[in-house]
């Protein structure tokens, strides 16, 4: 998984091409670090097809109110660098496989 | 057939760790189910202040890590799933996951805390995630430099409310009071008048929180006029109390408004069935408390296992007819009666199993007993009471 953070978020996320999934997190968040491993999980479920990077909040918080992250956890998934989903809080992982799958066309 | 538990304890929080440490301790083979990651509340609490043993204080995460390490190296087993559903089979209970997974246990102690209280008004549900939050630890660094709304007044609400005024630039407090009462200890709330970022709307009750994508303010109306005013705001925090965590107990144990109903020996309306911590009746809910009630607990649910394996040995020896004999120091007649008793079960020829009843609460219970001395003659699997006292 990527360390994005804001002078690199740009670059990777919004000019990319596919699928991206950002995990937006912080130290204090139990939430988030309990999210975690079920993150990493898909990460490997589709390797090769899902591109995956996590941005600790801590000194990225203009980037996170400009991705529009108002709580913690937060997953945000982009196609070809559009906003297509965001899941935050209480959602199920799922979900959010479900959402990567639709919009790989699987 | 799956191996059998000792114990099998629901929720990792303070309480079901503790119940977990003295358990294994006691060398009884100990599983912890919980649906998260061991730790429960208290790891989502910044700053323990307050847990004896730790002066300046201690990160409730890390605490909750030394707890959930020190069950482990104790021997007991955690395992991460939800607990959906208790059944009885015989003397067992079966513990059913919302997964698929069972576990067998010949006792159970329930500790699955609270969660935050939703308050049911218009846009929280719409804005959870949004704006709204009930974790501050989570969401706070979020807020840097803006302004946020806390609704409550108790030690949980201000003191996340201080906590909150180290990013926000203005915290305001709706509390439902007249000026200057609080719901929250004295020390806290003095903290709080203190602190120049606290902004304070007395007498106001929020009706709505308003946004379009994201949180813009809330509606609130003052208690005494009536009248209601928008307040800007860019996030919502809400700690107006907790709730327990125990639907899936409706129908197994009794619940008192949701909380678990229990003896001094922590024992619930089931038979080797415990509660402790968050989620049972109790008057304070604190870590403290909460791990006292989990030694507690583990040690009755120990006690009473010992005694039905005692009983159970002297069952074997008795063999298929014998009589059971229910004393108890306290109750000089129950002691002055042993020698009848034993002239009964000579008479009949048959063993005789003398029982103290407040070590065998169990097994009293299970006989319907209700006076000592009393005397029941077992036939396979009917038992009848005798009358054999002269007097
Ligand atoms: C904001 C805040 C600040 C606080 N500050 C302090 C403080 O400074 N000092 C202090 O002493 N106390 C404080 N407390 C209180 C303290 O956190 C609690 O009293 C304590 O954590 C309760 O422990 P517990 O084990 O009863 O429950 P919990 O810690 O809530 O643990 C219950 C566990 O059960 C699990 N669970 C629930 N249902 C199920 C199920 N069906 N299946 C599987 N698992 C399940 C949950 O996931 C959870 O992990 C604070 C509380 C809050 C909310």
């Amino acid at each position: 998984m990527v360390e994005l953070h804001k002078d690199n978020y740009d670059q990777e996320v919004i000019e990319s091409k596919g699928v991206y999934l950002v995990d937006f997190w912080s130290d204090s968040c139990e939430e988030c670090l309990e999210l975690m491993p079920e993150v990493e999980a898909l990460e490997e479920e589709f390797a090769g097809r899902l591109a995956m990077g996590k941005v600790n909040i801590k000194g990225n918080r203009r980037l996170a109110i400009r991705e529009e992250v108002r709580g913690l956890p937060s997953l945000l998934l982009y196609r070809d660098g559009d906003k297509q989903a965001v899941f935050s809080k209480e959602f199920d992982i799922a979900d959010v496989r479900a959402k990567i799958q639709e919009l790989l066309g699987e | 057939m799956d191996a059998v538990f000792d114990t099998v304890i629901i929720g990792a929080g303070t309480a079901g760790l503790t119940a977990a440490i003295y358990s294994a301790r006691a060398k009884r083979k100990t599983l912890v189910l919980d649906r998260k990651r061991p730790g429960g509340m208290a790891s989502t609490t910044e700053r323990m202040e307050n847990y004896p043993g730790f002066p300046g204080g201690i990160h409730g995460r890390e605490l909750m890590k030394r707890f959930a390490e020190q069950a482990l190296e104790m021997g007991a087993e955690v395992v991460r799933e939800e607990v959906a559903r208790i059944e009885s089979e015989g003397d067992i209970y079966v513990i059913c996951g919302a997964k698929g997974g069972t576990w067998r246990a010949r006792s159970v102690i329930l500790a699955p805390g609270c969660e935050p209280r939703k308050l049911g008004i218009a846009g929280e549900e719409e804005f959870t995630g949004k704006g709204v939050s009930y974790c501050a630890t989570c969401d706070a660094e979020l807020y840097e430099e803006t302004s946020v709304l806390v609704i409550g007044s108790g030690d949980s609400a201000v003191e996340e409310a201080v906590y909150l005024s180290r990013f926000a630039d203005e915290v305001i407090m709706a509390v439902v009071h007249d000026e200057g009462v609080l719901d929250c200890n004295r020390s806290m709330a003095e903290e709080a008048f203190a602190n120049k970022k606290l902004k304070w709307l007395w007498n106001r009750v929020v009706v709505s929180i308003d946004g379009d994508d994201f949180v813009t303010g809330v509606t609130v109306k003052h208690l005494k006029t009536g009248e209601l005013e928008t307040v800007n705001c860019d996030g919502v925090f809400m700690f107006v109390g907790t709730v327990p965590q125990t639907k899936f107990l409706e129908g197994f144990v009794d619940l008192d408004r949701g909380f678990i109903v229990h003896n001094e020996q922590m024992e619930t309306s089931r038979t080797r069935v415990y509660a402790a911590g968050d989620s049972a009746v109790t008057v304070l809910r604190q870590v403290v408390t909460a791990a006292s009630d989990g030694a507690k607990a583990a040690f009755f649910a120990d006690r009473a296992l010992c005694e039905e394996e005692e009983y159970r040995r002297a069952l074997a020896q008795a063999g298929e007819h014998y009589l059971v004999y229910f004393y108890t120091p306290p109750v000089q007649r129950s002691l002055d009666a042993i020698p009848e008793a034993e002239a009964v079960a000579r008479k009949q020829g048959i063993p005789l199993v003398k029982l103290d009843t407040a070590r065998f609460r169990n097994v009293f219970r299970e006989f319907s007993g209700t006076e000592v001395p009393s005397l029941f003659e077992v036939t396979g699997s009917r038992v009848e009471k005798k009358e054999f006292l002269c007097s």
